[in-house]
């Protein structure tokens, strides 16, 4: 094949203008629209300050708020005393009252406590505020004395009367602790930690004036923000360990919903299923007045932390006013769509009147009318029912009124050729014809109103919204954020799946 | 009713039918009981856990109506347009000047117009974000495209997870992480459009035209190739038409994602009407209806010239 000649290309050029003689907005109509987004986009940028927003974001804690959805922390406290320990749980703990967790073990040892007054404040004499000997002491600056020397009443020289009275006392306490971290360990002596994880080890003591103090360079994940500072050590998944001059701080956790059955205050909490069986089958009643089984539903129902009773209802509510805003908005529209559509009502006046009436339903949002409604009849489920029956009452009349106008016309001529009434002309030529698509047009909305029902509950219409949104506030229960968002994930699936089977019958499969 | 002179076919034909008609009537009868006890059951349940009885609240409503006419019509004007009130005592419910966003030292824009503009930009930005995504997205998720079955499950599955998501728990996770604000929500409202979109994507290129496709598979073109000379130009107007449809919906959507804290119009509606300020209300009311009716408007039009009649005749690609 030989080259083409300047004649020949001319000749094609000639021969196909609108390909090589292409209008400017073909040729650069692209590449402009593509640079208007571009420029929109920095714009967009500047006004919401997307960066700014994004680098004060506390991105630290987003991964351990996505972690609450699955997991829990258990969070005992562990202060140090002078010669002793002080492990504290806070007081719902998920482990219930005084738990003696397998991960957390402590080595006691006989120590002279002086009690009652040991924790007031001394003004005089701030630094060994409290008297007492341990066998281990350390040395005199952090306050604490060698054993045999027994100068408790001179170590409180201004604790009163009611100190001397006392005197000191020996007790059994812990005096090392020890911490099982999953995918590490952490040993605790007062003012003194060892933390082990992997090969490395990490030892902080703190000193008499209260600096925080690592004895080697920090392994990596091991952080101290201020020099002095408490020093965090992170156990990936398994949690973190802050030190602090007065205490550590244990954050372990652990995968799954705690107490998700019962709470800490229920005579079931912390059986095993096969003896909650056998308790709830037992004719021993615990509560004497109840039977076990209705016992056990109870606690179930009003678990303080999971609130499951409440969540019931409030998930009822999304699906009542879903089901109930739809059916009533069905039942209004189908009437008005006949007055709407003008093959049926040939009133010029009466269709636009009610058009007009569907569109400013229809474009007053659901927002709105469930701001309104929300006002009028208090917050609850009736706000949201009336929110959708308004908003939808314009969408499937609407609707409605277009597959009226493009019936076919046969039918009603041949059953008004019959000398039927008007009314029967409608029941017999006309509603037969679109019944099926109307119906399957409200399935369709009850489907949808029943996401869209969540979201409305939020600003006070009712349902699970609320709740969900309370539980985010807060930011500590995202274990119930996410326990609603799968209940709300499983109900829209059925109510999708049946919705769905229903249309298939109605109007046939594959149409839909 | 047979009589002696038909023949047992016909008999039995009738009696058949009959027998049939029954059986249907009694169907309808127990589905409309069903439908009843169902209806009057849930009504029950929802008057006894709202906040304030239906037939109680019912005078009251009206009261309700009445409290949200302002002291004088041009009030909603004054507010809508931040003008100063004749009543103006100091308190928040007069305070209309106290909006206004100074563009330059003697040219304001109105406080509500302005939080509308941050409304609808947020719906934009979500709309651009989830068409991007969604079109990455539907080509792995279409059948005719992606012959490997896990690749295009995975991608449906994502594609489903992200449109069942409440949109509202996206809004209040990263709220809780960048603090209340208009990115949160084009976040969430983005997470959902990318599900949607990506959703109504892929069935779009699995309904289009193969034969594109054949030629450049018959001309050595690679999968990348394949889609974007075959299939793109033929799937790109329905894209876009169902993309403005998106944005009406999104409108919306960033609304009421504003009432629950995502900032905009819907903040200021939700706290105009708790705080019972009728003028604010009403002005707000009217800015809204006005630029939901128009952003329908325009991407109807828009919609029609993307993709023309035929694009909503075809059953194929008109959306339902």
């Amino acid at each position: 094949m030989s080259a083409a000649t300047t004649a020949d290309v001319k000749d094609i050029i000639g021969r196909y203008p609108e390909v090589f003689n292409r209008s400017f907005r073909v040729r650069y109509g692209k590449a402009l629209f593509a640079a208007a987004v571009a420029l929109y986009l920095v714009f967009a940028w500047n006004l919401f300050a997307v960066g700014k927003v994004f680098e004060r974001g506390n991105w630290d804690i987003a991964g351990s708020y996505l972690a609450d959805w699955v997991s829990y922390e258990v969070r005992p406290d562990i202060n140090y005393q002078d010669g002793y320990l002080e492990v504290e749980f806070p007081r719902f703990s998920p482990l219930g009252n005084d738990p003696k967790p397998e991960w957390l073990t402590t080595e006691t040892a006989e120590v002279m406590v002086v009690p009652d007054l040991a924790d007031e404040p001394d003004i005089q004499n701030p630094a060994p505020s409290t008297g007492f000997m341990v066998p281990d002491a350390k040395g005199a600056a952090t306050g604490f004395m060698a054993p045999g020397a027994a100068t408790g009443a001179d170590a409180l020289p201004d604790a009163g009367d009611a100190a001397v009275a006392s005197g000191p006392e020996r007790r059994l306490l812990p005096v090392r602790a020890e911490v099982d971290m999953g995918s590490g360990r952490v040993a605790i002596a007062p003012y003194r930690v060892e933390v082990t994880r992997g090969s490395e080890t990490l030892v902080v003591t703190i000193g008499a004036d209260e600096i925080v103090r690592a004895e080697s360079a920090l392994p990596d994940w091991a952080v101290q923000r201020r020099e002095g500072g408490k020093i965090v050590a992170y156990f990936g998944f398994d949690g973190r360990i802050e030190i602090e001059e007065d205490e550590v701080k244990i954050r372990q956790r652990f995968l799954g919903w705690e107490n998700f059955l019962f709470d800490p205050s229920s005579a079931f909490w912390g059986l095993g299923a096969g003896e909650v069986t056998a308790l709830v089958f037992s004719a021993e009643r615990i509560e004497p007045e109840q039977s076990n089984f209705s016992l056990a539903i109870d606690n179930f129902l009003y678990n303080s932390e999971w609130q499951h009773a409440d969540v019931f209802i409030k998930l009822g509510q999304t699906i009542v006013m879903a089901f109930v805003g739809t059916l009533f908005a069905t039942a209004l529209a189908f009437p008005l769509s006949f007055m709407a559509a003008r093959n049926i009502t040939p009133s010029f006046l009466t269709n636009q009147i009610v058009k007009r009436l569907f569109d400013f339903l229809r474009s007053v949002d659901m927002l709105i009318w469930a701001l309104f409604f929300t006002r009028a009849f208090g917050p609850g489920p009736l706000a949201g029912i009336s929110a959708i029956f308004f908003t939808d009452t314009g969408t499937l009349g609407k609707l409605y009124a277009e597959a009226l106008e493009n019936i076919d016309e046969k039918q009603r001529e041949g059953v008004r050729s019959l000398g039927a009434n008007p009314v029967l002309v409608q029941r017999f030529g006309v509603v037969p014809q679109v019944l099926p698509v109307f119906v399957s047009q409200s399935l369709y909305f009850w489907e949808s109103n029943t996401r869209s029902a969540t979201i409305i509950g939020a600003v006070g219409a009712g349902g699970i919204g609320l709740k969900l949104w309370e539980a985010m506030r807060t930011n500590a229960d995202w274990e119930n954020v996410a326990y609603m968002v799968l209940l709300i994930l499983v109900v829209v699936y059925v109510f999708d799946t049946i919705s769905s089977r229903l249309r298939g019958l109605l109007i046939g499969r594959g149409q839909h | 009713m047979a009589s002696p002179h038909h023949s047992g076919l016909v008999r039995d034909t009738e009696r058949h039918w009959q027998q049939l008609a029954r059986q249907r009537r009694l169907y309808t009868g127990l589905g409309l009981v069903l439908l009843m006890v169902a209806l009057f059951g849930s009504l029950w349940f929802a008057n006894e856990t709202n906040a304030g009885k239906f037939f109680d609240r019912l005078p009251h409503f009206f009261d309700f109506f009445g409290d949200m006419i302002p002291r004088d019509g041009w009030e909603i004007w004054r507010a809508m347009f931040d003008l100063e009130s004749p009543y103006a005592d100091g308190s928040l419910k007069y305070d209309y000047p106290e909006g206004r966003v100074w563009l330059t030292d003697s040219l304001y824009m109105p406080e509500y117009v302005f939080k509308m503009i941050e409304t609808i930009n947020i719906a934009i930005v979500a709309t651009l974000i989830g068409f991007t995504f969604g079109f990455l997205f539907c080509f792995l998720a279409a059948s005719n495209l992606t012959t490997r079955r896990w690749l295009r499950g995975l991608v449906r599955r994502i594609l489903e997870i992200l449109r069942a998501f409440p949109e509202i728990v996206i809004a209040g996770f990263f709220a809780a992480i960048l603090s209340l604000g208009p990115v949160p929500a084009i976040i969430a409202v983005a997470i959902h459009t990318i599900g949607a979109l990506g959703k109504m994507f892929f069935e779009v290129v699995e309904n289009a035209d193969m034969k594109p496709d054949e030629g450049l598979r018959a001309t050595g073109g690679n999968w990348v190739e394949r889609v974007r000379f075959g299939m793109v130009p033929q799937v790109l107007p329905n894209f876009l038409s169902y993309t403005l449809l998106r944005l009406e919906i999104n409108v919306r959507a960033s609304t009421i994602i504003g009432a629950v804290g995502g900032g905009g119009i819907g903040e200021a509606l939700r706290l105009s009407i708790s705080r019972g300020h009728e003028a604010k209300t009403i002005a707000i009311i009217l800015l809204l209806l006005t630029t939901v009716i128009a952003v329908d408007q325009l991407s109807a039009w828009l919609r029609k010239r993307v993709s023309g009649e035929q694009a909503f005749a075809n059953p194929r690609g008109a959306p339902a």
